[in-house]
């Protein structure tokens, strides 16, 4: 982890049609390498909070700023910040229609960021990182969950983004297929990347997390070192949250 | 039986009436299905646009003209719309059909863009694709496949409603069906003979549209 600020959050206000706030006041700079993982009771607004970062949300109020470029200013060209910000969702969403390899050349080649062949061979060489690589060209639909969303990882590491944010990518998974992509995001962290991690996977967070995010009524409840948050709970809200899941 | 057939059909070289309304029935659908096509791939990507005029547009056309019955559009067109013009029918009767088609059309695209998961729009954007790339790309390669079936289905309507065009006197197959009738007092031989040949038409094309559908839904294993 550097000291250089990639992300910059400042009193981030988010409602959905003129309804109650679901994000009241959030804070925080997310560090270049640093690794942030969410967690929250069902419905406090993480999914939102992670969606804001790259604004597929658009927050009601406050400000971001990724790498410098206020992403909340209405003249900011969206779509450029987004090529460095990857997004891993809950369902996968893979493009059914392309091929494995399509899949992950397609941004590339598209914004004319890389050649054809170009993207290929990275395609490919991410494949092989997750083990994948006799997908190629197979269609999505051949794929188990837990092998789609290693695809999906490695299709937004085809950007050679800077920052990953991640919702509950395990969630939709079988129980024998979370291990298999928990370990891609484990040697991610390894190798360095800016993560933002919304999880129920508590070990994971323990393992990997510079920082946890206890979000609750809208604000960040409770922030600090994995050892901090769940050995020493200071909220009474995050105790209760901790004794109904672990 | 055979005689009466002769009698009706063949004597007098009748039976080139019933091609001859065939080939206008089938003139009629193919340019409207075309028209109606082009027009619907516009109008729906207006419906879904962000732009509240191009969407009011899109609204009122396919309400107005999927509201009124086919046979009081075809009259309001050939008498009203375009009576100054004085258009041959049969031009009157393809764009009539046309536009008409065009309103369905843009229902069944809107709805096969619209019914594309949502997730494939965000994947898409987050990747840093545009909102032109992302539909152009991702969701209308997806929309096209899972509209085929109720587009094909459109165009075998349009050809069963070419029939009503004998409203404003297209000399289509139907009504050359009834042209014999009244020549030749029999009701039945040729009006069998016109439903015969809708019926090999409709039946034929389900069947070529299946099998093509059948190959496309293929490409995805
Ligand atoms: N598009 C939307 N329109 C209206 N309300 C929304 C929308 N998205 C989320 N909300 C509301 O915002 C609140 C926070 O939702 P969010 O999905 O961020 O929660 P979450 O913490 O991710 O929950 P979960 O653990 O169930 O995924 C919820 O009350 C939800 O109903
Ligand atoms: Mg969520």
């Amino acid at each position: 982890m550097t000291d250089e600020v990639l992300i910059k959050v400042s009193h981030l206000q988010k409602s959905f049609n003129g309804g109650r706030n679901v994000l009241e006041d959030i804070s925080i700079d997310i560090r270049r390498g640093e690794k942030i993982v969410i967690i929250g009771p069902s419905g406090c607004g993480k999914s939102t909070f992670l969606r804001c970062l790259n604004m597929l949300e658009t927050p009601t109020g406050g400000s971001i700023t990724f790498e410098g470029t206020v992403l909340t200013d209405p003249k900011t060209d969206l779509d450029k910040a987004r090529q460095k910000m990857g997004m891993v969702f809950q369902h996968f969403n893979l493009f059914p229609h392309l091929t494995i390899m399509q899949n992950l050349t397609l941004a590339p080649v598209t914004l004319n960021l890389k050649s054809e062949e170009e993207a290929r061979q990275i395609a490919l060489n991410l494949l092989k990182r997750v083990g994948l690589e006799d997908k190629a060209d197979k269609y999505p639909s051949t794929c188990s969950g837990g092998q789609k969303q290693r695809i999906a990882i490695v299709r937004s590491l085809a950007m050679n983004p800077d920052v990953m944010l991640f919702d509950e990518p395990t969630s939709a998974l079988d129980p024998e297929m979370v291990g298999e992509v928990l370990n891609v995001m484990k040697d991610l962290a390894k190798a360095g990347m800016t993560m933002a991690v919304v999880t129920h996977e508590m070990g994971f967070a323990r393992e990997v997390a510079d920082r946890i995010l206890f979000i609750h009524g809208g604000v960040i409840e409770e922030e600090g070192t994995p050892e901090d948050i769940f050995d020493h709970p200071k909220s009474p809200r995050l105790q209760q949250f901790l004794k109904a899941i672990l | 039986m055979f005689q009466s057939i002769y009698d009706t059909m063949i004597a007098g070289q009748r039976y080139v009436l019933i091609f001859q309304g065939l080939g206008v029935t089938l003139l009629i659908a193919i340019c409207a299905i075309i028209i109606g096509t082009i027009l619907g791939c516009i109008l729906a990507l207006m419906k879904i646009s962000d732009n509240r005029l191009l969407r009011g547009i899109g609204t009122v056309y396919t309400t107005v003209l999927r509201g009124l019955p086919l046979a009081t559009q075809l009259m309001i067109f050939y008498f009203v719309v375009f009576a100054p013009l004085h258009l041959p029918k049969l031009l009157v009767a393809i764009l009539a059909y046309g536009l008409n088609s065009g309103a369905y059309c843009t229902e069944i695209f809107r709805a096969g863009i619209q019914g594309v998961d949502i997730g494939q729009t965000e994947a898409g954007r987050s990747l840093g694709l545009s909102k032109r790339q992302t539909l152009f790309k991702i969701i209308l390669p997806q929309a096209v496949k899972a509209v085929l079936p109720t587009y094909t289905s459109e165009f075998i309507v349009l050809i069963k409603e070419t029939s009503v065009a004998s409203f404003i006197a297209v000399m289509d197959m139907t009504k050359a069906g009834d042209m014999i009738r009244n020549a030749t007092y029999n009701a039945w031989i040729p009006l069998l003979t016109c439903a015969i040949i809708y019926l090999i038409l409709t039946l034929g094309l389900t069947k070529i549209f299946d099998i093509f559908e059948k190959r496309m839904a293929r490409s995805d294993r």
